[in-house]
């Protein structure tokens, strides 16, 4: 079997692998990473969406082989010393999640929008999110708190709309 | 749902992977950023043997000008496309549809190459290729050929490539000035394959349309030209809304298009005409 090296969330992993082995599962199943969800299973939904080398991938669609040797950040990665990031924060405060299970893969996409686009309109907030779905109609919401993060990220005063 | 087991290898040149596609025998499949391929093995509709994962190589990665055409190397991701100052000078209508495929996390890992290899009639790249008249080059152990946009997709996906070939990259002619692009896609959700869409390159002189190209995507098992738009489009004003619809009015001629959950073969030759007059106005006045 192949043995690949990950880092995870800041700790490098050295695990052998069957090819056939999705990124996703690599993640779930052997190295306990629960907070990365499955949801369609069909690249659609965008649940499971992690970083890897800073850009963000669908790791339901991804081989833990084509990961070799990449940087994969999840949000179990993403708080420092239990200060939650800008975007955990203002997801929290826009009631920017219901049931919760889109939330990691939206909070991640966000991240990396926000790494291309540092101070997005609503539109470019929707289209960065367009691989990214919420069953429980919370987009308004997410959005609100997309920009909100931006605001808090870059210094700047958080508007009221 | 997990894939079926494959055996995998990761060459680490071009001379290296069409040697391990060669040795993997027929049933080996290549591997670029698996964005069609993973969701299909997932699904258990395809079993290859071998995989020949060739997001290593350096030689299929990146964009170069090579003087008459602009050279993207088939591993060159959507998102690379997408931040090619040189795609975006010389080859806008590549940039116009790359940016409607998928989303931004399918764009990352999505390759230009793969993307036209894998040879979906739904996807957006192939109508740009064939209304482009690029230049596919295929590399196999006995070396080099080139294959012209309009053979290299043959049916539903499958293209002109054989069994030891892989598709190295792309030469996009440049059409110098004059031209005016647009991509108009119809599809149902944001992310969604295309249920028609109509690739339109248009040139102008003095407000008159003088040579137009337009590809159709999803109008058959693989994409097509409207060649009659292109001839009833000549010599109309850019602003002759009415003519440019009574030109588009023939995009569905010659067209086999399919019947899905989306819609019947009526309503896409419908959206076709539509489509294409839409692209028209606005290539006419990019």
């Amino acid at each position: 079997m192949p043995q690949i090296t990950v880092t995870v969330d800041g700790i490098t992993h050295e695990v052998e692998v069957e090819p056939r082995l999705l990124l996703v599962h690599l993640l779930r199943d052997r190295l306990g990473k629960t907070g990365t969800p499955i949801g369609c299973d069909t690249s659609n939904c965008g649940a499971c969406t992690v970083l890897m080398d800073g850009k963000s991938v669908k790791s339901c669609s991804v081989l833990a082989v084509q990961a070799d040797q990449s940087d994969i950040l999840t949000i179990e990665g993403l708080s420092t010393d239990g200060t939650w990031h800008p975007l955990q924060k203002a997801f929290h405060e826009e009631h920017a999640l219901q049931c919760g299970y889109c939330t990691p893969g939206m909070i991640m996409a966000s991240l990396d929008l926000l790494r291309e686009n540092p101070a997005p309109d609503d539109d470019a907030i929707r289209k960065g999110l367009e691989g990214n779905l919420c069953r429980c109609t919370g987009y308004c919401n997410i959005v609100r708190a997309v920009r909100r993060a931006a605001a808090e990220m870059s210094g700047r005063e958080v508007s009221a709309t | 749902m997990i894939p079926a087991p494959f055996d995998y290898v990761r060459p680490g040149s071009l001379d290296e992977a069409v040697t391990a596609l060669a040795d993997a025998g027929e049933d080996a499949k290549v591997l670029a950023g698996g964005q069609s391929l993973l969701p299909l093995l997932r699904l258990r509709l395809a079993y290859p043997s071998t995989l020949v994962d060739i997001g290593r190589v350096p030689e299929l990665k990146g964009v170069r000008d090579e003087g008459d055409h602009v050279f993207i190397g088939a591993m060159t991701t959507h998102d690379e496309v997408l931040h090619s100052d040189l795609v975006r000078a010389e080859c806008p209508l590549v940039a116009l549809a790359t940016a409607t495929v998928a989303d931004p996390a399918v764009r990352h890992r999505g390759t230009f190459g793969g993307a036209l290899a894998h040879a979906d009639p739904a996807g957006d790249l192939p109508a740009v290729a064939v209304a482009l008249d690029m230049r596919m080059v295929a590399r196999s152990r006995d070396g080099e050929r080139e294959i012209p946009a309009a053979g290299f997709f043959v049916d539903y996906l499958e293209t002109a490539l054989g069994p030891g070939e892989i598709l190295a990259g792309v030469r996009v002619p440049k059409l110098g000035p004059g031209w005016g692009f647009h991509y108009e896609k119809f599809h149902r959700t944001a992310q969604a394959w295309a249920i028609v869409g109509v690739a339109a390159a248009v040139r102008r002189s003095n407000g008159t349309i003088e040579e137009a190209r337009i590809g159709l995507t999803n109008m058959a098992t693989r994409p097509l030209r409207a060649a009659a738009v292109e001839q009833a489009v000549r010599g109309l004003a850019v602003t002759d809304t009415a003519a440019l619809r009574g030109a588009a009015a023939h995009a569905a001629e010659n067209t086999d298009p399919p019947s899905d959950l989306h819609g019947g073969p009526d309503y896409r030759r419908h959206l076709a005409q539509v489509l294409t007059h839409r692209a028209l106005m606005a290539a006419a006045a990019a």
